[in-house]
Protein backbone atom coordinates (compact mmCIF):
# COMPACT_ATOMS: atom_id res chain seq x y z
CA UNK A 1 0.00 0.00 0.00
CA UNK A 2 1.42 3.19 -1.33
CA UNK A 3 0.69 6.25 1.27
CA UNK A 4 1.59 9.81 0.39
CA UNK A 5 1.81 12.01 3.68
CA UNK A 6 1.12 15.73 3.57
CA UNK A 7 3.49 17.51 5.51
CA UNK A 8 4.01 21.46 6.15
CA UNK A 9 6.36 23.16 8.06
CA UNK A 10 4.81 26.01 10.59
CA UNK A 11 5.82 28.34 12.85
CA UNK A 12 6.91 26.72 16.35
CA UNK A 13 4.45 27.90 18.38
CA UNK A 14 7.04 27.97 21.06
CA UNK A 15 8.65 31.09 19.60
CA UNK A 16 6.30 34.45 18.90
CA UNK A 17 4.43 34.32 16.12
CA UNK A 18 4.04 37.71 13.75
CA UNK A 19 2.41 38.54 10.25
CA UNK A 20 4.12 40.71 7.48
CA UNK A 21 2.55 44.17 7.74
CA UNK A 22 2.51 44.98 4.07
CA UNK A 23 0.69 41.29 2.80
CA UNK A 24 -0.04 40.03 6.02
CA UNK A 25 1.40 36.80 4.98
CA UNK A 26 3.17 34.94 7.55
CA UNK A 27 6.14 36.34 8.80
CA UNK A 28 8.35 32.88 7.97
CA UNK A 29 11.54 34.81 8.97
CA UNK A 30 10.63 36.04 12.45
CA UNK A 31 10.23 32.52 14.01
CA UNK A 32 11.77 29.35 14.32
CA UNK A 33 10.50 26.87 11.80
CA UNK A 34 9.07 23.15 12.73
CA UNK A 35 7.37 20.22 11.44
CA UNK A 36 4.00 20.83 12.52
CA UNK A 37 3.14 18.60 15.53
CA UNK A 38 0.12 17.43 13.88
CA UNK A 39 2.32 16.36 10.84
CA UNK A 40 4.27 13.51 13.06
CA UNK A 41 1.44 11.67 14.07
CA UNK A 42 0.44 11.92 10.34
CA UNK A 43 3.47 10.60 9.53
CA UNK A 44 3.14 7.77 12.51
CA UNK A 45 0.25 6.98 11.32
CA UNK A 46 1.60 6.15 7.71
CA UNK A 47 4.21 4.47 9.27
CA UNK A 48 2.57 1.80 11.31
CA UNK A 49 0.01 1.58 8.25
CA UNK A 50 2.68 0.83 6.44
CA UNK A 51 4.38 -1.99 8.92
CA UNK A 52 1.28 -3.69 8.82
CA UNK A 53 0.74 -3.67 5.20
CA UNK A 54 3.74 -2.93 3.49
CA UNK A 55 4.39 -0.28 0.48
CA UNK A 56 6.36 2.65 0.27
CA UNK A 57 5.60 5.98 2.55
CA UNK A 58 5.80 9.50 0.22
CA UNK A 59 6.52 12.71 1.89
CA UNK A 60 4.97 15.97 0.21
CA UNK A 61 5.28 19.11 1.30
CA UNK A 62 4.10 22.69 -0.61
CA UNK A 63 6.30 25.32 1.08
CA UNK A 64 9.60 27.70 0.76
CA UNK A 65 13.39 25.87 0.39
CA UNK A 66 13.12 26.22 4.04
CA UNK A 67 10.62 23.31 4.30
CA UNK A 68 13.42 20.88 3.43
CA UNK A 69 14.11 20.68 7.01
CA UNK A 70 10.81 19.56 7.96
CA UNK A 71 11.14 17.03 4.70
CA UNK A 72 13.98 15.69 6.78
CA UNK A 73 12.58 15.17 10.06
CA UNK A 74 9.59 13.05 8.48
CA UNK A 75 12.32 10.95 6.43
CA UNK A 76 14.44 10.31 9.54
CA UNK A 77 10.88 9.54 11.27
CA UNK A 78 11.27 6.52 8.36
CA UNK A 79 8.92 7.74 5.52
CA UNK A 80 10.90 6.60 1.96
CA UNK A 81 11.39 9.61 0.13
CA UNK A 82 9.83 13.14 -0.71
CA UNK A 83 8.54 15.55 -2.74
CA UNK A 84 8.49 19.16 -2.61
CA UNK A 85 6.77 21.61 -4.61
CA UNK A 86 8.83 24.86 -3.75
CA UNK A 87 8.38 28.14 -6.06
CA UNK A 88 8.33 31.66 -5.36
CA UNK A 89 5.34 32.42 -7.02
CA UNK A 90 3.62 30.09 -4.94
CA UNK A 91 4.11 32.90 -1.88
CA UNK A 92 0.95 33.91 -0.86
CA UNK A 93 -1.70 31.25 -2.36
CA UNK A 94 -4.78 30.29 -0.38
CA UNK A 95 -6.10 27.53 0.50
CA UNK A 96 -8.39 26.71 -2.77
CA UNK A 97 -5.13 27.64 -4.61
CA UNK A 98 -2.83 25.34 -2.17
CA UNK A 99 -5.72 22.70 -2.03
CA UNK A 100 -5.17 22.46 -6.20
CA UNK A 101 -1.92 22.82 -5.96
CA UNK A 102 -1.32 19.74 -3.50
CA UNK A 103 -4.00 17.62 -5.50
CA UNK A 104 -2.39 18.31 -9.02
CA UNK A 105 1.36 17.08 -7.56
CA UNK A 106 -0.12 14.03 -6.01
CA UNK A 107 -1.23 12.79 -8.97
CA UNK A 108 2.66 12.74 -10.29
CA UNK A 109 3.78 11.08 -7.28
CA UNK A 110 6.05 8.10 -8.57
CA UNK A 111 4.28 4.62 -7.67
CA UNK A 112 0.72 6.29 -7.26
CA UNK A 113 -1.30 6.12 -4.00
CA UNK A 114 -3.63 4.25 -2.22
CA UNK A 115 -4.34 6.65 0.91
CA UNK A 116 -3.46 10.09 1.35
CA UNK A 117 -2.79 11.04 5.22
CA UNK A 118 -2.72 14.67 5.89
CA UNK A 119 -3.35 16.23 9.69
CA UNK A 120 -6.45 17.48 10.69
CA UNK A 121 -5.32 21.25 11.04
CA UNK A 122 -2.39 23.14 10.83
CA UNK A 123 -1.38 24.94 13.85
CA UNK A 124 -0.76 28.38 11.58
CA UNK A 125 -3.74 28.30 9.22
CA UNK A 126 -6.01 26.47 11.44
CA UNK A 127 -7.62 26.12 8.35
CA UNK A 128 -8.43 22.47 9.21
CA UNK A 129 -9.98 22.22 5.28
CA UNK A 130 -7.60 21.49 3.14
CA UNK A 131 -7.76 17.30 3.08
CA UNK A 132 -11.27 17.82 2.51
CA UNK A 133 -10.56 20.04 -0.27
CA UNK A 134 -7.83 18.02 -1.71
CA UNK A 135 -9.73 15.22 -1.37
CA UNK A 136 -12.71 17.47 -3.25
CA UNK A 137 -10.67 18.05 -6.18
CA UNK A 138 -9.61 14.77 -6.78
CA UNK A 139 -13.09 12.78 -6.68
CA UNK A 140 -11.62 11.08 -3.54
CA UNK A 141 -13.53 10.38 -0.52
CA UNK A 142 -12.29 12.02 2.68
CA UNK A 143 -12.49 10.48 6.27
CA UNK A 144 -11.06 13.52 8.53
CA UNK A 145 -10.07 14.29 12.25
CA UNK A 146 -9.87 10.21 12.74
CA UNK A 147 -8.68 8.68 16.50
CA UNK A 148 -8.33 5.41 15.08
CA UNK A 149 -7.50 4.16 11.22
CA UNK A 150 -8.07 0.45 9.72
CA UNK A 151 -7.38 -0.79 6.61
CA UNK A 152 -8.77 -3.96 5.35
CA UNK A 153 -8.36 -4.63 1.85
CA UNK A 154 -9.10 -2.43 -0.13
CA UNK A 155 -11.60 -0.90 2.55
CA UNK A 156 -10.32 2.32 5.13
CA UNK A 157 -12.38 2.38 8.11
CA UNK A 158 -11.96 5.76 10.79
CA UNK A 159 -13.57 6.47 14.37
CA UNK A 160 -13.97 10.51 13.44
CA UNK A 161 -13.47 12.17 16.79
CA UNK A 162 -14.64 15.90 17.23
CA UNK A 163 -16.58 18.33 19.25
CA UNK A 164 -19.89 16.89 17.74
CA UNK A 165 -19.12 13.10 18.66
CA UNK A 166 -17.26 10.49 17.12
CA UNK A 167 -18.76 9.30 13.69
CA UNK A 168 -17.22 6.16 12.19
CA UNK A 169 -16.91 6.17 8.33
CA UNK A 170 -15.70 3.66 5.72
CA UNK A 171 -14.59 3.62 1.92
CA UNK A 172 -13.38 2.31 -0.61
CA UNK A 173 -9.53 2.90 -1.38
CA UNK A 174 -7.74 5.13 -2.65
CA UNK A 175 -8.79 8.07 0.08
CA UNK A 176 -7.95 10.93 2.13
CA UNK A 177 -7.63 10.44 5.56
CA UNK A 178 -7.10 13.70 8.40
CA UNK A 179 -5.72 12.83 11.79
CA UNK A 180 -6.31 14.35 15.09
CA UNK A 181 -3.84 14.94 17.74
CA UNK A 182 -5.18 11.98 20.05
CA UNK A 183 -3.90 9.27 17.48
CA UNK A 184 -0.80 8.45 18.34
CA UNK A 185 2.19 9.58 19.86
CA UNK A 186 4.83 10.36 17.00
CA UNK A 187 8.39 8.16 17.49
CA UNK A 188 11.04 10.39 17.99
CA UNK A 189 13.77 9.34 15.09
CA UNK A 190 16.59 7.55 15.87
CA UNK A 191 20.38 8.26 14.76
CA UNK A 192 20.25 5.51 12.13
CA UNK A 193 16.84 7.12 10.95
CA UNK A 194 18.83 10.46 10.91
CA UNK A 195 21.67 9.51 9.10
CA UNK A 196 19.41 7.24 6.73
CA UNK A 197 17.21 10.03 5.97
CA UNK A 198 20.37 12.13 4.53
CA UNK A 199 20.27 9.77 1.44
CA UNK A 200 17.23 9.54 0.80
CA UNK A 201 15.62 10.90 -2.82
CA UNK A 202 14.28 14.19 -2.41
CA UNK A 203 12.13 15.97 -5.66
CA UNK A 204 11.58 19.25 -5.54
CA UNK A 205 9.78 20.57 -8.10
CA UNK A 206 9.09 23.76 -9.59
CA UNK A 207 5.44 25.01 -11.20
CA UNK A 208 6.88 24.06 -14.14
CA UNK A 209 7.87 20.56 -13.30
CA UNK A 210 4.42 20.21 -11.56
CA UNK A 211 2.61 21.35 -14.78
CA UNK A 212 1.23 24.59 -12.74
CA UNK A 213 0.50 27.36 -14.70
CA UNK A 214 1.47 30.26 -12.57
CA UNK A 215 -1.53 32.48 -12.93
CA UNK A 216 -3.27 29.85 -10.53
CA UNK A 217 -1.03 30.38 -7.60
CA UNK A 218 0.48 32.85 -5.67
CA UNK A 219 -0.82 36.91 -3.51
CA UNK A 220 -1.89 38.43 -6.82
CA UNK A 221 -4.44 35.81 -8.06
CA UNK A 222 -5.41 34.53 -4.21
CA UNK A 223 -9.18 34.20 -3.72
CA UNK A 224 -8.89 35.93 -0.93
CA UNK A 225 -6.48 38.80 0.78
CA UNK A 226 -5.79 40.22 3.89
CA UNK A 227 -6.72 44.15 3.59
CA UNK A 228 -4.54 45.19 6.85
CA UNK A 229 -3.44 43.50 9.64
CA UNK A 230 -2.11 44.30 13.56
CA UNK A 231 -1.00 42.95 16.40
CA UNK A 232 -3.48 43.27 19.37
CA UNK A 233 -1.10 44.41 22.17
CA UNK A 234 -0.93 41.57 24.88
CA UNK A 235 -2.61 41.57 27.70
CA UNK A 236 -0.84 42.31 30.90
CA UNK A 237 -0.72 41.10 34.10
CA UNK A 238 -3.13 42.88 37.16
CA UNK A 239 -2.31 41.79 40.82
CA UNK A 240 -1.04 38.68 42.31
CA UNK A 241 -0.97 37.63 45.77
CA UNK A 242 0.00 34.81 47.85
CA UNK A 243 -2.42 32.86 49.65
CA UNK A 244 -2.41 33.22 53.43
CA UNK A 245 -5.49 31.36 53.94
CA UNK A 246 -7.67 33.70 52.51
CA UNK A 247 -6.65 33.23 48.96
CA UNK A 248 -10.34 31.87 47.86
CA UNK A 249 -11.98 35.24 49.98
CA UNK A 250 -9.93 37.57 47.92
CA UNK A 251 -10.52 36.19 44.65
CA UNK A 252 -14.27 36.71 45.34
CA UNK A 253 -13.78 39.88 46.63
CA UNK A 254 -12.06 41.02 43.61
CA UNK A 255 -15.05 39.57 41.34
CA UNK A 256 -17.21 41.43 43.55
CA UNK A 257 -15.57 44.60 42.69
CA UNK A 258 -15.49 43.56 39.28
CA UNK A 259 -19.34 43.25 39.43
CA UNK A 260 -18.49 39.50 38.01
CA UNK A 261 -20.83 37.78 40.62
CA UNK B 1 -31.50 42.79 -2.00
CA UNK B 2 -28.99 40.13 -2.80
CA UNK B 3 -29.37 36.51 -1.01
CA UNK B 4 -26.94 35.26 1.89
CA UNK B 5 -26.84 31.52 1.96
CA UNK B 6 -26.72 30.54 5.57
CA UNK B 7 -26.33 26.62 6.43
CA UNK B 8 -28.44 25.64 9.33
CA UNK B 9 -26.48 23.09 12.02
CA UNK B 10 -28.42 20.88 13.46
CA UNK B 11 -28.15 17.56 15.33
CA UNK B 12 -31.29 14.84 16.08
CA UNK B 13 -33.75 18.08 15.48
CA UNK B 14 -32.21 20.34 17.35
CA UNK B 15 -30.41 23.59 15.49
CA UNK B 16 -27.42 25.26 17.09
CA UNK B 17 -26.82 28.30 18.72
CA UNK B 18 -24.25 29.16 15.60
CA UNK B 19 -26.72 29.20 13.14
CA UNK B 20 -28.95 32.13 14.84
CA UNK B 21 -25.49 33.99 14.65
CA UNK B 22 -25.28 33.52 10.74
CA UNK B 23 -28.62 34.59 10.20
CA UNK B 24 -28.26 37.88 12.19
CA UNK B 25 -24.37 38.29 10.40
CA UNK B 26 -26.03 37.71 7.29
CA UNK B 27 -28.22 40.44 7.32
CA UNK B 28 -25.16 42.99 7.11
CA UNK B 29 -24.55 41.50 3.72
CA UNK B 30 -28.07 40.70 2.07
CA UNK B 31 -30.92 38.86 2.80
CA UNK B 32 -30.36 35.81 4.44
CA UNK B 33 -31.52 32.33 3.37
CA UNK B 34 -31.65 29.51 5.52
CA UNK B 35 -30.92 25.86 3.67
CA UNK B 36 -31.54 22.93 5.91
CA UNK B 37 -30.00 19.73 4.46
CA UNK B 38 -31.12 16.49 6.26
CA UNK B 39 -33.25 13.53 6.70
CA UNK B 40 -36.98 13.80 5.72
CA UNK B 41 -39.00 16.26 8.23
CA UNK B 42 -36.04 18.10 9.41
CA UNK B 43 -36.81 21.41 8.02
CA UNK B 44 -40.57 21.35 9.03
CA UNK B 45 -39.48 20.96 12.82
CA UNK B 46 -37.16 23.79 12.16
CA UNK B 47 -39.26 26.36 10.15
CA UNK B 48 -40.60 28.28 13.45
CA UNK B 49 -37.37 28.94 15.10
CA UNK B 50 -35.38 30.12 11.46
CA UNK B 51 -38.22 32.68 10.55
CA UNK B 52 -38.44 34.01 14.18
CA UNK B 53 -34.37 34.49 13.63
CA UNK B 54 -34.53 36.64 10.36
CA UNK B 55 -34.75 33.73 7.97
CA UNK B 56 -36.26 35.21 4.34
CA UNK B 57 -36.62 31.97 2.06
CA UNK B 58 -35.47 28.16 3.54
CA UNK B 59 -34.32 25.84 1.07
CA UNK B 60 -35.26 22.48 1.87
CA UNK B 61 -33.31 19.55 0.84
CA UNK B 62 -34.09 16.60 2.46
CA UNK B 63 -31.90 12.98 1.67
CA UNK B 64 -31.17 10.21 3.73
CA UNK B 65 -28.09 9.40 2.33
CA UNK B 66 -25.35 8.47 4.14
CA UNK B 67 -22.41 10.14 2.14
CA UNK B 68 -20.55 12.01 4.66
CA UNK B 69 -21.05 15.95 4.09
CA UNK B 70 -21.25 15.80 0.30
CA UNK B 71 -24.28 16.12 0.50
CA UNK B 72 -24.41 19.43 1.99
CA UNK B 73 -21.45 20.64 0.02
CA UNK B 74 -23.67 19.61 -3.38
CA UNK B 75 -27.03 21.58 -2.35
CA UNK B 76 -24.86 24.49 -1.26
CA UNK B 77 -23.01 24.60 -4.51
CA UNK B 78 -26.29 24.00 -6.81
CA UNK B 79 -27.21 27.05 -5.07
CA UNK B 80 -24.70 29.42 -5.25
CA UNK B 81 -25.05 28.51 -9.13
CA UNK B 82 -29.27 29.19 -9.13
CA UNK B 83 -29.00 32.27 -6.51
CA UNK B 84 -26.06 33.83 -7.10
CA UNK B 85 -25.69 34.76 -3.64
CA UNK B 86 -23.64 37.70 -1.94
CA UNK B 87 -22.14 35.22 0.34
CA UNK B 88 -22.23 31.81 2.08
CA UNK B 89 -22.24 31.52 5.79
CA UNK B 90 -21.37 28.36 7.76
CA UNK B 91 -20.69 28.04 11.36
CA UNK B 92 -17.32 26.80 12.85
CA UNK B 93 -17.18 23.19 13.71
CA UNK B 94 -15.01 20.56 12.33
CA UNK B 95 -17.98 19.81 9.83
CA UNK B 96 -18.45 23.33 8.61
CA UNK B 97 -14.56 24.05 7.91
CA UNK B 98 -14.77 20.78 5.64
CA UNK B 99 -17.99 21.94 3.99
CA UNK B 100 -16.99 25.44 3.35
CA UNK B 101 -13.38 24.58 1.99
CA UNK B 102 -15.10 21.93 -0.74
CA UNK B 103 -17.65 24.41 -1.76
CA UNK B 104 -15.22 27.20 -2.21
CA UNK B 105 -12.90 24.77 -4.27
CA UNK B 106 -16.12 23.68 -6.54
CA UNK B 107 -17.57 27.11 -7.06
CA UNK B 108 -14.40 29.09 -7.41
CA UNK B 109 -14.72 30.87 -4.35
CA UNK B 110 -12.72 33.04 -2.07
CA UNK B 111 -12.68 30.88 1.58
CA UNK B 112 -12.58 33.01 4.72
CA UNK B 113 -12.10 30.97 7.20
CA UNK B 114 -12.91 31.37 11.47
CA UNK B 115 -13.82 34.84 11.22
CA UNK B 116 -14.78 36.98 13.94
CA UNK B 117 -16.50 39.69 12.43
CA UNK B 118 -18.79 39.92 8.69
CA UNK B 119 -19.64 43.63 7.22
CA UNK B 120 -20.45 44.74 3.57
CA UNK B 121 -16.42 45.52 3.64
CA UNK B 122 -15.10 42.12 4.35
CA UNK B 123 -14.21 40.46 7.10
CA UNK B 124 -12.33 40.27 10.47
CA UNK B 125 -9.71 37.37 11.43
CA UNK B 126 -8.01 36.43 15.20
CA UNK B 127 -4.85 35.11 14.27
CA UNK B 128 -2.54 33.25 16.35
CA UNK B 129 -5.13 32.94 19.57
CA UNK B 130 -5.77 36.41 19.55
CA UNK B 131 -2.07 37.98 19.22
CA UNK B 132 -3.50 39.86 15.84
CA UNK B 133 -6.11 41.16 14.02
CA UNK B 134 -6.43 40.88 10.31
CA UNK B 135 -8.88 42.14 8.24
CA UNK B 136 -9.47 40.17 4.74
CA UNK B 137 -11.74 39.56 1.63
CA UNK B 138 -12.64 37.55 -1.13
CA UNK B 139 -11.59 38.97 -4.82
CA UNK B 140 -14.46 36.85 -5.92
CA UNK B 141 -18.40 36.65 -5.66
CA UNK B 142 -20.06 34.79 -3.19
CA UNK B 143 -17.45 34.03 -0.84
CA UNK B 144 -17.68 31.20 1.26
CA UNK B 145 -17.34 32.10 4.74
CA UNK B 146 -16.95 30.45 8.42
CA UNK B 147 -18.03 32.32 11.79
CA UNK B 148 -16.51 31.69 15.01
CA UNK B 149 -19.36 30.49 17.28
CA UNK B 150 -19.76 33.01 20.10
CA UNK B 151 -18.51 36.28 17.64
CA UNK B 152 -21.90 37.40 17.20
CA UNK B 153 -24.89 38.56 19.37
CA UNK B 154 -28.12 37.17 18.19
CA UNK B 155 -30.66 39.55 17.10
CA UNK B 156 -33.94 37.82 16.47
CA UNK B 157 -36.08 39.35 13.53
CA UNK B 158 -39.09 38.58 11.50
CA UNK B 159 -38.66 36.89 8.37
CA UNK B 160 -41.18 35.44 6.00
CA UNK B 161 -39.83 32.13 5.85
CA UNK B 162 -40.72 30.82 2.14
CA UNK B 163 -39.90 27.43 2.01
CA UNK B 164 -38.70 26.10 -1.32
CA UNK B 165 -37.55 22.49 -1.27
CA UNK B 166 -34.21 21.99 -3.45
CA UNK B 167 -32.93 18.16 -5.03
CA UNK B 168 -29.80 16.73 -3.40
CA UNK B 169 -27.15 16.48 -6.22
CA UNK B 170 -25.92 12.82 -6.80
CA UNK B 171 -22.05 13.09 -5.32
CA UNK B 172 -19.51 14.00 -7.78
CA UNK B 173 -16.55 11.63 -7.49
CA UNK B 174 -16.46 9.48 -3.88
CA UNK B 175 -17.48 10.05 -1.00
CA UNK B 176 -16.97 8.42 2.58
CA UNK B 177 -20.11 6.31 4.00
CA UNK B 178 -21.45 7.08 7.19
CA UNK B 179 -21.83 3.71 9.38
CA UNK B 180 -23.01 5.00 12.77
CA UNK B 181 -22.70 8.13 15.26
CA UNK B 182 -22.33 8.28 18.04
CA UNK B 183 -23.50 11.67 19.15
CA UNK B 184 -22.22 13.28 22.21
CA UNK B 185 -24.42 13.86 25.17
CA UNK B 186 -24.34 17.39 26.31
CA UNK B 187 -24.49 17.32 30.53
CA UNK B 188 -26.38 20.16 32.27
CA UNK B 189 -23.35 22.71 32.01
CA UNK B 190 -23.06 25.21 29.38
CA UNK B 191 -21.14 25.13 26.27
CA UNK B 192 -17.97 25.88 26.51
CA UNK B 193 -17.51 28.18 23.56
CA UNK B 194 -21.10 29.73 24.51
CA UNK B 195 -20.06 30.39 28.36
CA UNK B 196 -19.60 33.69 29.79
CA UNK B 197 -17.86 31.87 32.76
CA UNK B 198 -14.92 29.29 32.29
CA UNK B 199 -13.54 27.71 35.21
CA UNK B 200 -10.37 25.40 33.48
CA UNK B 201 -8.25 22.90 34.93
CA UNK B 202 -4.81 21.40 34.38
CA UNK B 203 -2.05 18.39 35.12
CA UNK B 204 -2.24 20.82 38.41
CA UNK B 205 -5.41 19.33 39.53
CA UNK B 206 -3.68 15.92 39.57
CA UNK B 207 -6.35 13.33 38.71
CA UNK B 208 -9.56 12.58 37.11
CA UNK B 209 -11.45 12.04 40.41
CA UNK B 210 -10.28 15.91 41.72
CA UNK B 211 -11.54 17.03 38.93
CA UNK B 212 -14.64 17.82 41.12
CA UNK B 213 -13.05 20.36 42.97
CA UNK B 214 -13.19 22.26 39.22
CA UNK B 215 -16.52 21.05 38.93
CA UNK B 216 -18.13 22.14 42.21
CA UNK B 217 -16.61 25.79 41.74
CA UNK B 218 -17.91 25.74 38.05
CA UNK B 219 -21.27 24.58 39.35
CA UNK B 220 -21.17 27.53 42.10
CA UNK B 221 -21.09 30.23 39.13
CA UNK B 222 -23.03 28.53 36.57
CA UNK B 223 -19.76 28.32 34.72
CA UNK B 224 -18.22 25.51 31.80
CA UNK B 225 -15.60 23.53 32.43
CA UNK B 226 -12.36 23.34 30.35
CA UNK B 227 -9.49 21.64 30.33
CA UNK B 228 -5.78 22.07 29.73
CA UNK B 229 -3.66 19.75 27.29
CA UNK B 230 -1.95 18.28 29.74
CA UNK B 231 -4.92 17.08 32.26
CA UNK B 232 -6.51 15.72 29.02
CA UNK B 233 -3.75 14.19 28.07
CA UNK B 234 -3.18 12.34 31.53
CA UNK B 235 -7.09 11.28 31.24
CA UNK B 236 -8.05 13.64 33.91
CA UNK B 237 -10.96 15.17 31.64
CA UNK B 238 -12.64 14.34 28.25
CA UNK B 239 -10.58 15.77 25.43
CA UNK B 240 -13.69 17.98 24.21
CA UNK B 241 -13.06 20.18 26.64
CA UNK B 242 -9.86 21.10 25.64
CA UNK B 243 -9.27 25.04 25.63
CA UNK B 244 -5.99 25.92 23.84
CA UNK B 245 -4.54 26.27 20.17
CA UNK B 246 -5.37 22.79 19.21
CA UNK B 247 -8.75 23.22 21.13
CA UNK B 248 -11.22 25.30 21.91
CA UNK B 249 -11.03 28.41 21.60
CA UNK B 250 -12.83 30.37 24.57
CA UNK B 251 -13.40 34.29 24.96
CA UNK B 252 -15.62 34.02 28.39
CA UNK B 253 -16.13 37.20 30.64
CA UNK B 254 -14.60 35.45 32.85
CA UNK B 255 -12.00 32.41 32.73
CA UNK B 256 -10.56 30.93 36.17
CA UNK B 257 -7.30 28.54 35.02
CA UNK B 258 -6.70 26.15 38.34
CA UNK B 259 -3.16 24.55 38.21
CA UNK B 260 -2.55 25.39 34.69
CA UNK B 261 1.14 26.70 33.83
CA UNK B 262 -0.47 29.01 30.93
CA UNK B 263 2.08 27.55 28.23
CA UNK B 264 1.63 29.37 25.13
CA UNK B 265 -0.66 26.95 23.32
CA UNK B 266 -3.37 27.16 26.51
CA UNK B 267 -2.89 30.68 26.60
CA UNK B 268 -3.79 30.84 22.51
CA UNK B 269 -7.49 29.34 23.41
CA UNK B 270 -8.15 31.64 26.12
CA UNK B 271 -6.29 34.84 26.22
CA UNK B 272 -9.12 37.02 24.86
CA UNK B 273 -11.28 36.37 27.89
CA UNK B 274 -11.83 39.56 29.34
CA UNK B 275 -11.05 39.00 33.21
CA UNK B 276 -8.63 35.88 34.16
CA UNK B 277 -8.15 34.40 37.26
CA UNK B 278 -5.45 32.23 37.99
CA UNK B 279 -4.35 29.88 40.96
CA UNK B 280 -1.16 28.09 40.53
CA UNK B 281 1.28 27.02 43.24
CA UNK B 282 4.64 28.30 41.20
CA UNK B 283 4.51 32.16 41.48
CA UNK B 284 6.90 31.59 38.29
CA UNK B 285 3.99 30.44 36.17
CA UNK B 286 3.41 32.08 33.13
CA UNK B 287 0.08 32.40 33.65
CA UNK B 288 0.02 34.85 36.06
CA UNK B 289 1.29 37.10 33.22
CA UNK B 290 -1.85 37.60 31.89
CA UNK B 291 -3.93 36.74 34.76
CA UNK B 292 -5.77 40.54 36.30
CA UNK B 293 -5.90 38.39 39.43
CA UNK B 294 -3.48 35.73 40.45
CA UNK B 295 -3.16 33.81 43.96
CA UNK B 296 -0.14 31.79 44.75
CA UNK B 297 -1.37 29.14 46.13
CA UNK B 298 -2.68 25.49 46.34
CA UNK B 299 -5.85 25.07 44.33
CA UNK B 300 -7.57 22.59 46.50
CA UNK B 301 -7.38 25.43 49.38
CA UNK B 302 -7.96 28.12 46.88
CA UNK B 303 -11.20 27.21 44.62
CA UNK B 304 -13.45 24.89 47.56
CA UNK B 305 -13.04 28.49 49.61
CA UNK B 306 -14.04 30.64 46.37
CA UNK B 307 -16.95 28.20 45.90
CA UNK B 308 -18.45 29.02 49.65
CA UNK B 309 -17.70 32.57 49.41
CA UNK B 310 -19.65 32.64 46.25
CA UNK B 311 -23.08 30.54 47.51
CA UNK B 312 -22.82 33.00 50.81
CA UNK B 313 -23.17 35.63 48.63
CA UNK B 314 -26.07 34.24 46.60
CA UNK B 315 -27.38 33.31 50.13
C1 LIG C 1 1.52 21.85 18.87
C2 LIG C 1 1.09 21.93 20.30
C3 LIG C 1 -0.25 22.16 20.59
C4 LIG C 1 -0.69 22.27 21.92
N1 LIG C 1 -2.02 22.54 22.15
C5 LIG C 1 -2.44 22.74 23.42
C6 LIG C 1 -3.80 23.08 23.72
O1 LIG C 1 -4.66 23.17 22.83
N2 LIG C 1 -4.16 23.30 25.00
C7 LIG C 1 -3.26 23.20 26.03
O2 LIG C 1 -3.66 23.42 27.20
N3 LIG C 1 -1.99 22.85 25.79
C8 LIG C 1 -1.56 22.60 24.51
N4 LIG C 1 -0.26 22.23 24.30
C9 LIG C 1 0.57 21.82 25.44
C10 LIG C 1 1.21 22.96 26.20
O3 LIG C 1 2.48 23.22 25.63
C11 LIG C 1 1.42 22.57 27.69
O4 LIG C 1 2.16 21.38 27.74
C12 LIG C 1 0.12 22.36 28.47
O5 LIG C 1 -0.76 23.46 28.27
C13 LIG C 1 0.44 22.24 29.94
O6 LIG C 1 -0.73 21.98 30.68
P1 LIG C 1 -0.79 22.34 32.23
O7 LIG C 1 -0.59 23.78 32.39
O8 LIG C 1 -2.05 21.76 32.76
O9 LIG C 1 0.40 21.47 32.82
P2 LIG C 1 1.78 21.92 33.44
O10 LIG C 1 2.53 22.78 32.52
O11 LIG C 1 2.41 20.68 33.95
O12 LIG C 1 1.35 22.84 34.64
C14 LIG C 1 0.70 22.39 35.80
C15 LIG C 1 0.70 23.56 36.77
O13 LIG C 1 -0.03 23.21 37.93
C16 LIG C 1 0.59 23.80 39.05
N5 LIG C 1 0.16 23.04 40.22
C17 LIG C 1 0.45 21.76 40.56
N6 LIG C 1 -0.21 21.41 41.68
C18 LIG C 1 -0.95 22.47 42.07
C19 LIG C 1 -1.84 22.73 43.16
N7 LIG C 1 -2.14 21.79 44.08
N8 LIG C 1 -2.39 23.97 43.25
C20 LIG C 1 -2.11 24.94 42.35
N9 LIG C 1 -1.28 24.74 41.30
C21 LIG C 1 -0.71 23.53 41.16
C22 LIG C 1 2.06 23.74 38.75
O14 LIG C 1 2.76 24.75 39.46
C23 LIG C 1 2.09 23.97 37.24
O15 LIG C 1 2.28 25.35 36.92
C24 LIG C 1 0.22 22.11 22.98
C25 LIG C 1 1.56 21.85 22.69
C26 LIG C 1 2.00 21.77 21.39
C27 LIG C 1 3.45 21.51 21.11
N1 LIG D 1 1.28 23.67 2.06
C1 LIG D 1 0.98 22.41 2.42
N2 LIG D 1 1.76 21.38 2.04
C2 LIG D 1 1.47 20.12 2.41
N3 LIG D 1 0.42 19.80 3.17
C3 LIG D 1 -0.40 20.77 3.59
C4 LIG D 1 -0.18 22.13 3.22
N4 LIG D 1 -1.17 22.88 3.78
C5 LIG D 1 -1.95 22.01 4.47
N5 LIG D 1 -1.51 20.75 4.35
C6 LIG D 1 -2.06 19.51 4.96
O1 LIG D 1 -3.37 19.75 5.40
C7 LIG D 1 -3.45 19.60 6.83
C8 LIG D 1 -4.49 20.56 7.39
O2 LIG D 1 -4.12 21.88 7.09
P1 LIG D 1 -5.14 23.09 7.11
O3 LIG D 1 -6.37 22.67 6.36
O4 LIG D 1 -4.39 24.20 6.44
O5 LIG D 1 -5.47 23.39 8.55
C9 LIG D 1 -2.02 19.83 7.30
O6 LIG D 1 -1.78 19.22 8.58
C10 LIG D 1 -1.23 19.14 6.19
O7 LIG D 1 -1.27 17.74 6.36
Amino acid sequence: MNIVVLVKQVPDTYSERKLNSSDGTLDRDATDAVLDEINERAVEAALQLKEAHDGEVTVLTMGPARATDAIRKALSMGADKAVHLSDEALHGSCAVQTAKALATVLGTVEGGFDLVVAGNEASDGRSAAVPAMVADVLGLPALTHAREVTVDGSTVTVRRETDDGVTHLSAELPAVVSVGEKINEPRYPSFKGIMAAKKKPVVTLSLADAGIDPSEVGLATALSTVASSQPKPPKSGGEKIEDEGDGGAKVAAFLVAQKLI
Amino acid sequence: MAEVLVLVDHLEGEIKKSTFELLTAARALGEPSAVVVGAAGTAAKLADVLKEHGAEKIYVAETDSTDFLTPEVGVLASLVEAKDPAAVLIAVSADGKEIAGRLAVRTNSGLLGDVVAVSADGVTHSVFGGAYIAEAKATTAHPVITLRPGSVEIEPAAGAGVEESVPVPASQGRAATVTSREPIVGGDRPELTEASVVVSGGRGVGSADDFQVVEALADSLGAAVGASRAAVDSGYYPHQFQVGQTGKTVSPQLYIALGISGAIQHRAGMQTSKTIIAVNKDAEAPIFEIADFGVVGDLFKVAPQLKDEIAKRKG
